[in-house]
This record gives structure tokens, C-alpha cells and sequence, in this order.
């Protein structure tokens, strides 16, 4: 029997991005907030330090920072006529775990969606007529405009210290940004990142074709910076070690050096580690989540933390598993395609180059996500699809993000694996290669969703969650237009040799291509079509908010956290101005 | 071709080696600019590893059988030339053993739950064997089928057979009675070379022989100011492992 603990205003389920600016936000409002994390605490001074943090080997060989698979994994399949099975260790992609979450390994690339995003089924029905969307995809508009979350966009930017260059300043587009970014209120609060060579010749070559270069938007600090919280920030030091690692320059953006310095002085926030949420507990009569059940993890003790607020705050996968063990809101069925818990899963649709180029000498292994140029031309709405079969688009970026000796070499296609042949060729090339890739979006489809699996079981007899999802027709062939284009910008850039690398056939969970996944328990106008409200709120639990990339109706041609900063900062704005007024429904179906 | 026999036992002393061959490696041959200037500023090598040179390697993980197997594979994969001396005299059969015997080797954060099926090649490993479990399966399935196919297990073998052999292997055409030879093959080669590019703290990549082959200066890895300057040019710095900061 869990031992009962005494009610507090707010909890959240996982401590990572939303977490944090969750917490920091309501206990701003007055709220004693309680922060449950299944993994450790981390410290930038006490985890992000040399020389330990530059260890390939341990972070991103060995997933240091990564979820515990013996602990709960996820189940995949490819088709609902297949049997699932369970990924024993995670490839395809690496949700985080402990203090900061994914956030702390994270390339740190800070997009917004575009404004037309967030109204995407009614924008291709009014451009391309109303039944240009094919039947089988799932799509629908945001439950909220680019607009009205352009201030959390900008709010979420400045607690980053976000570096990059304005294309559109309300309204006026800025020579040298991105011209198909939506008004912007502010600038960046940081100049962009120093580019790359790669990245200058891959501008010069864009520029050429008529397309519009921009230096890579990124939640890492080019300068110094004090953020809104008062935390200062320090420069990006170029060292090549961001994904899956933690910065030791304090320069890229976590929870960890952004929010959490002034939440842990907080006297109104409590956290507690080695905390594991395995359920919420519903009182479906009520609307309400009283509370959720926890293992202390160090002692093998079960709690019931009750709270009258609960924030599930962790990744797609638990927050969508929550839902459906706790049966709130009807679980999305694929042959009837009714309810809505699980339902539009997306991923990242992304492919890439490489080029190869004998006359150069680079220091491929310095860099950042931000020393990369992008363009957004194929993008989004940005341009016409008309006759072309597909919707949707991403954008292209071409840097050094960088090459650790391990992971990060490249070599030509057909180039030995092993023996002195290979060796040399790793010398010569090594110095010597670009890599490009092209981020493109996945819009739903109802074959792609989550549910349980009827099988295999977490450390705590829970269902694991199951993940079925393939490419769609429609985004490989969204993904080999784009990189059609982008073959010939990289063939305006004069290579020795270069290996366009377009998606295989069927998702495969390794090797890994993105942690971007998208879902399960997304926003939208009413209780039918989805499981939370514009504010987050669930629609069958008034006091329940969910935070994270798990509310996206489908998944864009970027990167997702600047976007879900933004939606938590924009939710964390309406529980503190209209739900503690008037705790309920802040949206009436 | 010249027979390149080695001793079943011949890497337990081997490892005494290292140092020399590397040392000669590098003043002989100087291929490029980089491993000249390099040579030049000799990184102070950890007391740790200094120590270990005069005295045989203690092995956590692996057989000696297991140990020779790998022994002859990482030559045969990182063959000693004119960039670098042979895989297990770079360290990387210490680096192996280290691996295999760690909590990754014994299966940490690995979900190991059954039912288990083969499943489709997109659904990733569905063994229930950990890495160390898989590698001894794996290298006692090579040397039966070296044995069966050449009269002789792996480390017998000239090297232009284990080329052959590992060829086969890497192609998927050598026949294992459990686990794919193409599989053990991948995992083989994935393990050798992090054991070669890895922070020497891990017991391979000895004295940074790969981060001076590649030109890449390990530690600290702090550029702000270093950027623009060597954007279009080579920065030259002699490599320093994790421990050199210790």
C-alpha cells in the first residue's frame, strides 16, 4: 500500500524542459510545487566538466545520459500486421533521463514553426482545394496561431540566450535571416554562431541557385549573456561535443543552467530524484487527477503524492503510456478511427549528404549545431506543391556539428571498412568532407500510432508502450524532392566526390536518425479530436496539463523544442492568469 | 605473402611492445605535416599505462583462446603500417577485454524481457545474450567455422587467410551454426574501432596513436578564439587524453 503524502499545489511528472519552466512559472504564481524525476540530478559544475565531459566513449557510444532500457523501453513494429517487439537498447532515436532531460543532449537547433503550421489542414485545403489532402493523412490545425504564441517564442529564446539572425522583425524581412520565418517580435538575443568553411561555400552555393542562406538557429550563447532568470550564460567554445553530451561551456541551453539555478533556491520547490511516476491516479467522476503513485526508487517504496495541479511533463512515450494505463480520454483505434489517445504519432523524416573535398583542409571536429547554414525554401508552405504528389517539406542545413574520432568520420560509399586501405582513406578524408542534411516534416497518417503493447512489461509489470510506425508515401516523396534540391546545391559547390543518402524503405530503430518523436496525446479544438486543449488541459481532466512534443498534431519540418518551450511557457501563462482564478474547464467543448 | 603467424600468447607480452612501436612509427614515417609538428612535442604518457607496459596484461573478460581471437582480428582490421602500429598494439585487445568485463558487457540498461523472437531486421538486436555473452558465442562460432573451413582457428591462420576469413564473415557467407556471422562480424568491427579512436583512458588508442593520425588534438577542445583563424586551415596541436587532465 503506498504510503499517502500530504497534498501539494502542483507536481510534475519528469523535470526536463517543461518540467522546469513549469515549475519556475507556478511557484512565480505562489504554488508549492513538487518536481518528481525518475533519474539522478545533474549540475552543469558537478557533470558538464573537464575533462571527464569529453568522453565519446561513455556519452555517445555508451548513452550515458540516456534512458535505462532494463528499466521500460518502448515496442515497434512497422505495420499493425506485425508483431511488435521491444527495443532491447535504444538507436533510432535517445529520450533523456534524469534532471534536464532530453534537453541536456540535445544539438540544441532552436526553431519556430511557421504560421502556416499551426493552420496546416485549412491552409493546403485553401490553396490547393478542399480535397487535395488525401484521406489516409490525419493532419489538423493547431488549436492556437503562430501569433498568439510569438511572445512564448521569444520569451523561451531569451531564457536560452538563443543565437541565430532575424529574417522577418515584425513584419519587415531582414537581409541575411530567414525570409519565411513568421514577424518576430525581437531579435535573437545573441549575433549567430561563427559559421563554418562548409557552411560559407554551402551559402555561396545557395545563394547561387536563387535560394536564401541563414546562419543555423541555436539555443547556444555566441556571446556571454545573463538570461531573464539572472543565470549568466557563457560562449559557445566550438568544442564539437553537443549531441548527446552535456556543454561544459555552459553555452548551450538545458534546464540545468537556465532554470534549474534559480528554481533549487526556490523555498516553494521541492525536488525529488530516483522518483519513478507509474501512475496517475484518475477520479474519472471528478475530472480530476488527484495525484500519482511514485517507487523511490532508492528505497523500493511506493507514494502517493496527491497535488492540486498535475503537470506530465516527460517524454512522448510515458506521457502517452500514462494516459492510456490511466484511461483518460478514449485510446486512439485504428480500424474505426476513433479516439484519440496514441493517435498521430510523427517522427522527423530527415536525410542527408555527405561531400568530399580534395583540395580543403578543415577541422571537422570543431563546430557546433550553430556553425551551420541553413535555407527554408523547401520548407513548410514556403513553396508551391502543386503537381508535386506530396505535402510538407523541411529545411536543409549543410556544417561541422562536429566529428568526434568515433562516430563522426565520414568517407566515401565503397571506401574498405577496415585494413590500411581504410586507414588512409580516413586520413585523407577526415580534414576533408561537409555534411548536409534536410529536416523534413511527417505528417500524420492513420497507420502511424501508439498504443499497448498486449505482451511485454516494464520493471513494474506495467505494458510497455507500442509504436507503430512507417514512412508514408507521401513523405518519401517529400524526402526525395528535397533531396533532389539539395543535390544540386551540393553540385554547385564543386566536390571531389559526394554520396546523397536518402531514407531506406521501411523505419528501421537503428541506426540513429532523430529523437524527434511526436504525439500521442495532441492539442487541438475539441474533446473528438484531441486530448488537450489550447492551454494544454486535458479535456477529461481539468487539473491535468500536458507538456511536450506528445501535444503536436503532427511534426513539422524543424526541430521541436523551441516549440514546446513556447507552448509550456504559453500554458504556464493561462493556469496562472485564468485556471487558479477559476479552476475548471478553460475551454468548454 | 609472409606467414604473420602470431602465437597464440604472443599479445599477453605484446603489450610491451606498444610504446617502441609506436615511438618508431612515428619518427620514421612522417606522413603529414601534422604527425611531424606532433613527434616534435611528445605527450607525457599516464603513469598508469607506463606501469602496465612492463608487465603482462591481466585479462577480466576474456579467455586466452578468446583473447588470441581478438588479438588476430584487430591486426587483421587495424594491420600495422605506415599510420599506425597493429590494433592489439595500439591497445585495443585490453580495450575489448575492459569493455566486455564493464556493465555495458554485462547488459546495464539493456531490456533483456522475453518472448524472444528474431523479429525483422528494422526491429534492431532481439538476442538475450549481453555484449559479453554475444562475443564469446560469436568468437567460439569463428573459430569453428575457421576451423572447418581452413583446418585452423583465426590466430593459426596467415593473414591473407584471416582477410579471407574476415571477408567472409563481414559479407555474411560464413556459416555460424547460432548467431549471423555477419552480425558478430559488425559488432566486431564497431567495438575495434572504438577501442582504436576512444580516449586512451579506456586502455586503447595508446600514446593517441589514432587522434595523431587523424590530427585531432583531444583535450580541452576549446576553440572560441581558434575558430575563424584555422577555419581553412589546419590547427596543430599534439592530442591529450582525459588523463593527461587527471
Amino acid at each position: 500500500m503506498a504510503t499517502r503524502l500530504k497534498e501539494v499545489d502542483a507536481l510534475m511528472v519528469g523535470m526536463g524542459w517543461t518540467g522546469a519552466i513549469l515549475a519556475r512559472e507556478l511557484t512565480k504564481a505562489g504554488l508549492n510545487v513538487v518536481g518528481l524525476e525518475r533519474g539522478p540530478d545533474r549540475t552543469p559544475g558537478e557533470n558538464f566538466i573537464l575533462p571527464a565531459i569529453r568522453d565519446e566513449l561513455r556519452y555517445v557510444q555508451r548513452l550515458e545520459l540516456m534512458q535505462d532500457n532494463s528499466v521500460d523501453t518502448i515496442t515497434f513494429r512497422n505495420a499493425a500486421s506485425e508483431l511488435a517487439l521491444p527495443i532491447r537498447r535504444f538507436g533510432a532515436f535517445l529520450p533523456g533521463e534524469g534532471v534536464g532531460g532530453s534537453g541536456i543532449h540535445w544539438g540544441a537547433l532552436h526553431w519556430r514553426f511557421t504560421p502556416a503550421d499551426f493552420r496546416i489542414r485549412s491552409h493546403i485545403s485553401e490553396r490547393y482545394g478542399a480535397k487535395a489532402i488525401p484521406e489516409d493523412m490525419t493532419v489538423q490545425d493547431w488549436p492556437v496561431s503562430y501569433e498568439e504564441l510569438e511572445p512564448y517564442y521569444d520569451m523561451f529564446d531569451k531564457v536560452c540566450g538563443a543565437s541565430g539572425k532575424a529574417g522577418n522583425l515584425k513584419g519587415t524581412i531582414v537581409e541575411g535571416g530567414n525570409p519565411f520565418e513568421g514577424p518576430r517580435s525581437d531579435n535573437y538575443p545573441n549575433g549567430p554562431i561563427k559559421s563554418a568553411a562548409p557552411s560559407l561555400m554551402f551559402a555561396e552555393a545557395a545563394k547561387s541557385l536563387g535560394y536564401h542562406p541563414f546562419p543555423a538557429p541555436v539555443a547556444i550563447a555566441s556571446a556571454p549573456y545573463r538570461n531573464p532568470e539572472g543565470i549568466t550564460l557563457g560562449e559557445c567554445q566550438y568544442c564539437g561535443y553537443c549531441n548527446r553530451v552535456g556543454c561544459e561551456a555552459n553555452a548551450k541551453a538545458s534546464a540545468n543552467n537556465t532554470i534549474m539555478p534559480t528554481l533549487r533556491s526556490e523555498p516553494k520547490f521541492s525536488l525529488r530524484t530516483r522518483a519513478f511516476v507509474t501512475k496517475l491516479v484518475y477520479d474519472k467522476p471528478s475530472k480530476k487527477v488527484t495525484g500519482v503513485i511514485y517507487t523511490d526508487m532508492r528505497t523500493g517504496e511506493e507514494y502517493e503524492q496527491a497535488a492540486n495541479i498535475v503537470v506530465l511533463s516527460s517524454y512522448v512515450f510515458s506521457n502517452t503510456q500514462s494516459l492510456l494505463l490511466a484511461g483518460i480520454s478514449e485510446p486512439y483505434d485504428r480500424a474505426t478511427g476513433k479516439g484519440v489517445v496514441g493517435k498521430n504519432y510523427c517522427y522527423q523524416f530527415e536525410a542527408g549528404a555527405a561531400a568530399f573535398f580534395e583540395d580543403k583542409e578543415w577541422n571537422t571536429y570543431m563546430g557546433s549545431a550553430g556553425v551551420g547554414i541553413c535555407i527554408d525554401d523547401f520548407n513548410s508552405e514556403n513553396f508551391d506543391h502543386s503537381g508535386l504528389g506530396f505535402f510538407g517539406g523541411g529545411y536543409f542545413i549543410c556544417g561541422q556539428a562536429a566529428a568526434p574520432p568515433i562516430a563522426g568520420r565520414d568517407l566515401p560509399h565503397g571506401t574498405p571498412r577496415w585494413g590500411s586501405e581504410w586507414k588512409r582513406a580516413t586520413m585523407k578524408w577526415y580534414p576533408r568532407f561537409a555534411r548536409f542534411n534536410t529536416q523534413g516534416s511527417v505528417y500524420a497518417n492513420r497507420e502511424n500510432f501508439m498504443d499497448l503493447d498486449p505482451t511485454y512489461k516494464d520493471a513494474f509489470g506495467r505494458p510497455l508502450i507500442r509504436m507503430t510506425y512507417n514512412g508514408t508515401e507521401n513523405d518519401h516523396k517529400m524526402s526525395r524532392y528535397l533531396l533532389g534540391k539539395l543535390e544540386g546545391i551540393i553540385k554547385a559547390m564543386n566536390p571531389t566526390h559526394y554520396d546523397m543518402r536518402p531514407r531506406p524503405r521501411n523505419f528501421t530503430i537503428v541506426p540513429y536518425q532523430s529523437t524527434h518523436n511526436t504525439g500521442g496525446t495532441m492539442m487541438g479544438s475539441d474533446p473528438k479530436s484531441s486530448v488537450v486543449n489550447r492551454y494544454l488541459q486535458a479535456w477529461n481532466a481539468d487539473n491535468l496539463f500536458i507538456m511536450g512534443a506528445s501535444v503536436f498534431p503532427q511534426q513539422h519540418g524543424y526541430n521541436p523544442t523551441g516549440t514546446l518551450g513556447a507552448l509550456a511557457y504559453w500554458s504556464a501563462n493561462a493556469i496562472a492568469d485564468k485556471y487558479l482564478k477559476s479552476p475548471g474547464p478553460l475551454v468548454h467543448a | 605473402m609472409v606467414d604473420n603467424t602470431i602465437p597464440r600468447r604472443r599479445f599477453l607480452v605484446g603489450a610491451g611492445l606498444a610504446s617502441t612501436a609506436v615511438a618508431a612509427g612515428l619518427a620514421s614515417e612522417t606522413p603529414n605535416p601534422i604527425q611531424a609538428e606532433i613527434s616534435k612535442t611528445p605527450v607525457p604518457a599516464p603513469p598508469s599505462a607506463q606501469a602496465a607496459r612492463t608487465e603482462p596484461e591481466l585479462l577480466l573478460a576474456l579467455t586466452a583462446t578468446e583473447a588470441a581471437f581478438i588479438s588476430a582480428a584487430v591486426d587483421t582490421l587495424i594491420p600495422a603500417d605506415e599510420l599506425s602500429p597493429s590494433g592489439s598494439d595500439c591497445g585495443i585487445v585490453i580495450f575489448i577485454d575492459r569493455q566486455l568485463a564493464s556493465d555495458w558487457g554485462g547488459g546495464a540498461k539493456m531490456y533483456r524481457s522475453g518472448p524472444f523472437h528474431k523479429g525483422k531486421p528494422e526491429q534492431g538486436y532481439q538476442l538475450a545474450l549481453t555484449p559479453r555473452q554475444f562475443f564469446q558465442t560469436g568468437i567460439s562460432e569463428a573459430n569453428n567455422w575457421s576451423q572447418k573451413t581452413y583446418g585452423k582457428e583465426l590466430d593459426g591462420l596467415s593473414q591473407a587467410a584471416r582477410v579471407e576469413a574476415l571477408k567472409a564473415m563481414e559479407e555474411g557467407k560464413a556459416e555460424f551454426a547460432s548467431l549471423g556471422s555477419r552480425a558478430f562480424f559488425n559488432a566486431l568491427l564497431s567495438i575495434t574501432m572504438e577501442g582504436f579512436f576512444s580516449d586512451p583512458a579506456y586502455g586503447g588508442n595508446r600514446d593517441c596513436v589514432s587522434w595523431k593520425m587523424l590530427g585531432f588534438p583531444g583535450l580541452p577542445a576549446t576553440y572560441a578564439n581558434k575558430f575563424e583563424e584555422y577555419r581553412s586551415k589546419r590547427y596543430v596541436a599534439p592530442p591529450r587524453s582525459i588523463v593527461d587532465f587527471s
